[in-house]
């Protein structure tokens, strides 16, 4: 949580908008494979 | 200064600590040297130890831990960087999100839990500076100077390569940047990639070579080189022709092939002999690169009006380069902090946050810095030494008396004896300067070979350094400026030099490796030139009464000076690492403290 809090805060400062559906995505394909299990199947139904 | 602060550098290469707090510099220390792992990136968990072992304080009386630089803006620069150039680099962009996706983006996370394994009672609060601004803080906070123009150069921080900075008392404020692609730092690397010598290590090796090289075939390659390859501006900043290089997406630093037509030779492989054309290009790059830090130091000095000129960052350690600054005279004084890589970013963060943040006074520079010759690293007790020698059953002399030490050592080393000195706190930098170091007779024409080929196991032709104490500098070379961390260069007095021909600058690499050069033929380069320490008893004293005492002896108080170590290994730390060393290479005595051991 305090990682989200830092990237926000990150956001906030560097003001990279356009950045945000990249790291959005990047995260969330970052969570899939870090968690394993059986979330990690969604990895390919993303492409 | 009341509060301690440390600063830390990790997770890209040469991890490093330090403390600072209480009006001073208490600690700093490489990872490398506790792990025995040379650049070692992890977290720095024995140079923390250590640091706060030094001050006599745990982890919950540290006001604040301060990382060296930005992770997420080093992140910002990667998506963005990828982002431009896609589709190229998708492989090095699927090389990498797994790391920072794990562990680099999360850094905050990860310290604090490396933080707990440490001390499970404290928490520290975490903070982050900026990489060229700790590069910046570590050496103007460092130095003597209340004001000053500060100048660093490196590969790549977050997003800049270089930076200008204008340092007032406590006060640091950036001036101007040089940012990614384009970096002096990443060409140098480039070009030591193509000869094949080690990424962010072997950079010196290649500054090393280019002496060999011929002054006028350099010329032609340079020519080729700002045509083709990068375009030097005005200011000191450079345009790296992208096209040929592949270190912004890809997983090498150059582009080979492209590489190969324009130099017309292939990239070295490990197992090929350096040769001529090697020394050539070794030549160009290093004095392109000279060029590159002199106009950068001229628009610092337009910039800030200042007379002082504060070097940190890799690049820094380029000692030819900043011996060259010192020759143009842009500047009246120039001071470079010994441990101007990403290890010295510890000490940098350290003393920004101290100075920019809890606005405490400068440090007290005594005499030359506030570094304390840069003794900043772990002592040994006699205890220790005790021990260690009980263990191995090796003969040994104690001497009570420092002046029978030092005349007993001088006598050997007047004998060709190649002596490992090992006395009081480490180093802190990359350099030996007289407390974890090897010793030999510089006026030996075989030194040179013996020393690189049966004691540090390295390559025939990498030169060694001379220590001098600073009085006598003057006598040997030509430049009288305190050199106290090895960090520029000089050349030797035309009296000392042998007559070596009109044509020698233009002969070829043997020649000039095997040619007889000057009657201190160990610590003469092919160019006559040298990386003098010079040695003060307010820092060094028991190695400065040994050079005098080998002066006494033979009328040279100068010895050769290198780092107590073998290729690939990190310079010794304690007595056991010394003896170690001192049983696998050829050095004859080893000097732990006052205590002096011999091989049976």
């Amino acid at each position: 949580m305090d990682s989200l809090k830092e990237l926000w805060r990150y956001m906030l400062t560097r003001k990279k908008w356009w950045l945000t559906p990249i790291l959005f995505l990047l995260l969330l394909l970052g969570l899939l494979v870090v968690a394993g299990g059986p979330a990690a199947s969604f990895i390919y139904a993303l492409f | 200064m009341d509060d301690f602060v440390l600063g830390i550098s990790a997770y890209y290469h040469d991890a490093a600590a330090c403390l600072v707090g209480k009006g001073k510099i208490w600690a700093a220390a490489q990872e490398e040297r506790f792990t025995r792992k040379k650049f070692d990136e992890s977290f720095p968990e024995h140079a923390i130890r250590y640091c706060l072992s030094e001050a006599g304080i745990t982890l919950s009386e540290v006001r604040a831990v301060v990382f060296y630089d930005k992770p997420l803006l080093k992140f910002e620069r990667l998506l963005e960087t990828y982002y431009h150039n896609a589709p190229a680099g998708f492989s090095s962009f699927q090389a990498s999100m797994p790391i920072w996706l794990k562990d680099k983006l999360f850094l905050k996370t990860t310290l604090q839990k490396a933080f707990k394994i440490l001390d499970p009672e404290a928490e520290p609060p975490l903070y982050f500076s900026e990489h060229h601004l700790s590069h910046a803080a570590s050496t103007f906070y460092a130095s003597a100077f209340e004001e000053a123009a500060v100048l660093t150069i490196d590969g790549v921080g977050e997003w800049a390569t270089a930076g200008i900075y204008h340092g007032q008392g406590t006060q640091l404020k950036s001036l101007v940047e040089m940012k990614f692609p384009d970096s002096v730092g990443l060409l140098y690397t480039s070009f030591t990639y193509f000869l094949c010598f080690k990424v962010n290590s072997g950079e010196y090796k290649l500054m090393g070579l280019a002496p060999y090289g011929r002054p006028e075939q350099a010329r032609q390659l340079r020519q080729k080189m700002e045509k083709e390859l990068v375009t030097l501006h005005h200011d000191g900043s450079v345009t790296l022709h992208q096209p040929y290089f592949q270190y912004a997406t890809g997983l090498r630093m150059i582009h080979e092939k492209k590489w190969e037509q324009l130099w017309g030779f292939p990239v070295r492989s490990s197992s090929e002999p350096l040769n001529q054309n090697h020394a050539d290009l070794a030549l160009a790059i290093q004095q392109f690169t000279e060029e590159a830090v002199i106009r950068m130091a001229k628009t610092a000095k337009e910039l800030t009006g200042s007379k002082n000129l504060c070097l940190a960052g890799g690049v820094a350690l380029n000692c030819v380069a900043t011996g060259k600054l010192e020759n143009c005279g842009i500047f009246e004084n120039i001071y470079t902090q010994p441990a101007s890589g990403d290890a010295g970013g510890a000490l940098g963060a350290a003393l920004a946050f101290s100075h920019l943040y809890l606005k405490t006074p400068r440090l007290q520079a005594n005499g030359y810095d506030a570094l304390q010759g840069s003794y900043l690293g772990p002592s040994f007790s006699e205890k220790e030494v005790e021990n260690v020698l009980l263990k191995t059953g090796l003969p040994f002399q104690y001497f009570k008396n420092l002046e029978e030490l030092v005349h007993f050592t001088a006598s050997n080393l007047a004998e060709g004896k190649i002596i490992g000195w090992v006395q009081g706190r480490m180093e802190w930098g990359p350099r030996a300067l007289g407390n974890r170091s090897i010793l030999a007779d510089p006026r030996n024409p075989k030194m040179q070979s013996i020393l690189n080929l049966k004691t540090k196991h390295r390559e025939d032709f990498r030169p060694f350094a001379p220590a001098v104490p600073l009085e006598y500098k003057t006598a040997f070379f030509e430049s009288a400026a305190p050199s106290p961390y090895m960090t520029t260069t000089t050349l030797l007095k035309a009296e000392h030099r042998l007559p070596v021909g009109e044509q020698f600058s233009q002969a070829d690499i043997n020649t000039k490796l095997q040619t007889p050069k000057s009657n201190l033929p160990a610590i003469t380069h092919s160019d006559f030139s040298a990386r003098v320490q010079t040695v003060t008893p307010d820092t060094n004293e028991r190695f400065w009464k040994l050079l005098h005492a080998f002066g006494s002896i033979t009328g040279t108080p100068v010895l050769v000076n290198t780092s107590f170590n073998v290729n690939e290994e990190p310079i010794v730390a304690t007595p056991a690492d010394a003896l170690r060393c001192f049983l696998s290479t050829e050095i004859d005595l080893l000097v732990l403290g006052n205590f002096v051991i011999s091989k049976p």
